[in-house]
């Protein structure tokens, strides 16, 4: 007889609320966690630590910059980077505990050890305490990601290092290069900038932060982000590491011309991978795809049954609230209910400074399904509050469907973009028009009256632009 | 105390029909038996009244399709009006609860239904007088979105009927009464309308008669004057008397049921395989009205005479127009007579009226030169039409039916002695 209705591995954002809301819902479910801290890359070396340094590198950054707004000294403020990091350690162990509450709440029963799916129905938990089996009717595996490495310059935790490294450097590196322009590199990279770090990014790509966002809108952020100090190298491949004198060096090429970028930490960011490290796919007989992800149905699950996986070991952006409505949409079908993701409206965000944040299609990406589009867009610059709070770099883009005024995509770079964002979601979820948004009320004085005003820019009604 | 409107019954075989137009609006004082809202069915128009005094809300739009027993309104019975009763609550508590009525009422309905609808979908629908409740919706859970109602006023989409339980909760209180629903066209060449019911059903029924029936008609000619120089004759004492003028239309109900007792087949109709074979003489006279047209039924015709059906069909004239016949008045005919010739009709072959299995066309009355021994006259000429269905009735019945009422308006003498 099974001990349990689910079983999932994986305590991070999609295993956590999928075994939360499972509970919820009266199943009797198990958590397996490999690590001693509940939460997974996004709570211990991912979303939130990173945020906890963004946010105090930021407080920082505005008390240096104060003495416009009347602080005095402020041009001797200094910093104390052990500080900040148990600052950072301190959010992700109240947050830690947070999840163990909310678990025991819904009577979930964490079980520590590395999980092994043995076949449908049966975990093996290995743990320095011993191997435990569990019995189950479902198996969630929520196993998510880890750092791609560059097979020519592995992980050293000295030079080469991977975000995991570079949420917890012990001091600022004088030089830092970071590979890729995406969120965690540039995240990352304004991490250690803000602090006086000289830091280069390198991008194969033509612009930054990843295919989804539009030429404009990586351009504005680019621009914000090299007035930080931040350098940018485009259209770069990076071909390896090298001794010098100084120390290392990034080498790589563009248009066949070596290039050579000297580093103290080279942060390797170029994306993430599956992971299914000691899951035991192979032996169970799982089946992954050709890049290592877990293949699911429309319903998540595997090719085994009962089986079924979610979140960034399976195919989708590797988001952590993609992985938590998915989550969601797991354990309301095993409780007979309807779970759904949309993966229409599923947001990105970048959270520098200013933030960039996207949802929907690009207008690059309409264009390219042959949908005629209606563009509107507001810059920050024309934005009252953006004004007051000195932040007025930036812009919102809306993009609507000519023919029936539908939110297609909304794309912004915007002091609280992650914030702003939401209300985007809220309206395409429900089908909304560029026309909905402009006649939604918005409370004046704030940033996001830039959406409403490039709402209204998509029908040339902005009233706040020229 | 509100007391809910509702939509009254109209007779066993309406369910439901249009809302078409409302009377009063929503914080109107309303008397009890005071109009409030005009009804189409598929057979009738009608008027729903106030079963109190009081002060109404109303709570579906103009232009909504509605079923019977449906509420479309509330009043609050007005404290003065009703005086509540010592067994209720007390005194002071009517007269408080109805006091802020006036102004909490329409606000309330009208938040209620914002609520419900995205704010482009509202101005749209408020601009062109499309309810998004009859646009099919593509948004989340069925949501109208704008697109939807776009694609709707363009002729894209579809504006399908109203679900009954869904109108009361999407509408909104109108501020004013309004008609049925026009939706211009975005170029403005052209617009669209939903058909009222009572256009539905003709349209229905026209085309059931094509294709059920085999439909063919006759044609004959009739000589006007002997009935013109009756009606000279007779007309002012009949009017003195009566108070009704004597028409031509008595004189064909008149022959068409002396023909019907000669050639019963025209009487009957076909239920199955079975042929009924009616023995009262209740006769379809057709009326235009800008609704569409209608039949009322003069009955037992045989029993009546000239004033008498005269005075029927004056009365069901007036009522058709002003939208007042009763749904009865409408059923049970056995044969219709419509009269193209007052809007100057020369000929024409009338649809079955079915389950019937004829119908008379009369026209226009016109000097025409004709051969009367051997002489052309002039003589005031009307063609007559009979369609009939020949799967029940044969040429020869049909063309001696028309033949009969030819004879009989020829020489009305024939008509006293049923010859």
């Amino acid at each position: 007889m099974s001990q349990f209705d689910l079983v999932v591995i994986g305590s991070g954002p999609g295993g956590y609320v999928a075994a939360i809301k499972a509970g919820q819902l009266g199943l009797k479910v198990a958590l397996v966690e490999k690590d001693n801290s509940l939460g997974g890359t996004c709570l211990n070396v991912g979303c939130i630590p990173s945020k906890a340094l963004l946010h105090s590198t930021e407080v920082y950054q505005h008390a240096v910059h104060g003495k416009k707004h009347g602080l005095v000294g402020a041009e001797k403020l200094t910093f104390d980077v052990a500080a900040m990091l148990a600052n950072k350690d301190k959010v992700v162990a109240q947050l830690n505990m947070g999840v163990g509450a909310l678990l025991k709440k819904r009577n979930v029963e964490v079980v520590r050890g590395l999980g092994r799916l043995v076949k449908s129905g049966q975990v093996l938990v290995r743990s320095t305490a011993g191997d435990r089996t569990l019995e189950t009717k479902n198996i969630l595996i929520a196993t998510g990601s880890v750092p791609v490495e560059l097979p020519f310059m592995k992980f050293d935790g000295e030079t080469v290092i991977s975000s995991d490294h570079g949420i917890s450097l012990k001091a600022v590196p004088e030089k830092m290069v970071v590979v890729g322009a995406g969120a965690i590199g540039l995240e990352l990279g304004s991490v250690w900038a803000r602090l006086g770090s000289q830091v280069t990014v390198v991008e194969m790509l033509p612009g930054i932060g990843g295919p989804a966002y539009d030429t404009d809108v990586a351009k504005a952020a680019q621009n914000a982000f090299e007035k930080q100090g931040l350098k940018f190298e485009l259209g770069a491949k990076v071909t390896g590491v090298k001794k010098t004198a100084a120390g290392s060096a990034l080498t790589a090429e563009r248009d066949g011309k070596s290039l050579e970028f000297p580093a103290d930490k080279i942060l390797v960011a170029v994306g993430r991978k599956a992971n299914t490290t000691g899951l035991g796919a192979q032996e169970a007989g799982l089946k992954l795809d050709e890049r290592g992800r877990i293949v699911i149905d429309a319903h998540y699950q595997t090719n085994l049954p009962g089986v079924y996986a979610i979140g960034d070991v399976v195919t989708g952006p590797m988001l952590a609230h993609k992985a938590e409505e998915e989550g969601v949409a797991v354990a309301e079908n095993l409780a007979g209910k309807k779970g759904h993701v949309n993966y229409g409206v599923i947001p990105g965000v970048i959270y520098t400074d200013p933030e960039v944040a996207c949802v929907g299609l690009s207008e690059a990406e309409a264009k390219a399904k042959n949908i005629e589009v209606a563009i509107g867009k507001f810059q920050l610059a024309g934005n009252g509050r953006a004004i007051a709070s000195d932040c007025t770099s930036g812009f919102v883009k809306v993009i609507a469907c000519a023919k029936t005024d539908k939110l297609l995509g909304v794309q912004m770079v915007a002091k609280g973009a992650s914030e702003m964002i939401a209300a985007a979601c809220a309206h395409m979820e429900y089908g909304g028009s560029a026309e909905d948004v402009a006649r939604t009320c918005f409370a004046h004085p704030t940033v996001s009256e830039s959406f409403k005003e490039a709402a209204m820019a998509v029908s040339k009604s902005s009233i706040h632009s020229l | 105390m509100a007391v809910e409107v509702k939509i009254p019954p109209m007779g066993e075989s309406i369910t439901g029909g249009l809302l078409a137009a409302w009377l009063v609006k929503s914080g109107d004082a309303v008397r009890k038996g005071q109009p409030l809202f005009s009804y189409e069915t598929d057979k009738v128009t009608s008027e729903g009244t106030a079963e109190v005094d009081g002060q109404i809300t109303l709570v579906v739009n103009a232009g909504t399709d509605v079923v019977v027993g449906q509420v479309v309104a509330s009043i609050e019975a007005g404290a003065a009006g009703n005086a509540p009763s010592a067994a209720s609550a007390p005194a002071a508590k009517p007269a408080a609860s109805s006091a802020p009525a006036p102004k909490a009422a329409p606000v309330a309905a009208k938040s209620g239904a914002a609520a419900e609808i995205s704010p482009a979908v509202r101005r749209l629908s408020e601009e062109t007088g499309l309810d998004p409740a009859g646009v099919e919706g593509t948004g989340k859970a069925g949501r109208v979105t704008k697109g939807d109602m776009l694609a709707a006023l363009s002729g894209q989409a579809p504006i399908r009927a109203v679900a009954p339980a869904a109108a009361p909760a999407a509408a909104s209180a109108p501020a004013a009464p309004a008609a049925a629903v026009v939706i211009p066209s975005r170029d403005g060449r052209t617009s669209r309308k939903r058909m009222s019911p009572l256009r539905r059903k003709i349209a229905e029924r026209l085309v059931q008669a094509k294709s059920e029936t085999a439909m063919l008609t006759t044609f004959n000619e009739v000589n006007m004057a002997p009935v013109m120089e009756l009606r000279k004759r007779h007309g002012e004492e009949f009017l003195k008397k009566y108070g009704i003028k004597l028409g031509f239309m008595s004189f064909f109900v008149k022959a068409a049921v002396q023909a019907m007792k000669e050639v019963p087949a025209i009487n009957a109709q076909l239920d199955g395989e079975d042929i009924i074979e009616n023995h009262f003489y209740d006769i379809g006279v057709a009326v235009g009205t800008d609704k569409g047209l209608m039949v009322p039924v003069v009955r037992d015709c045989d029993q009546l005479n000239f004033a008498g059906i005269e005075k029927a069909i004056g009365d069901f004239g007036k009522r058709a127009r002003d939208g007042k016949i009763q749904l009865p008045e409408l059923q049970g005919g056995v044969f219709t007579i419509s009269n193209g010739g007052i809007y100057g009709s020369m000929l024409s072959t009338p649809i079955l009226n079915h389950p019937q299995a004829a119908i008379m066309g009369l026209h226009n009355i016109v000097e025409r030169p004709v051969a009367e021994n051997g002489q052309v006259v002039i003589r005031p000429i009307m063609y007559l039409a009979l369609s009939y269905d020949h799967r029940l009735i044969d040429g020869k019945e049909a063309v001696t039916f028309l033949v009969k009422v030819r004879q009989y308006i020829e020489d009305p003498q024939r008509l006293l002695f049923g010859v």
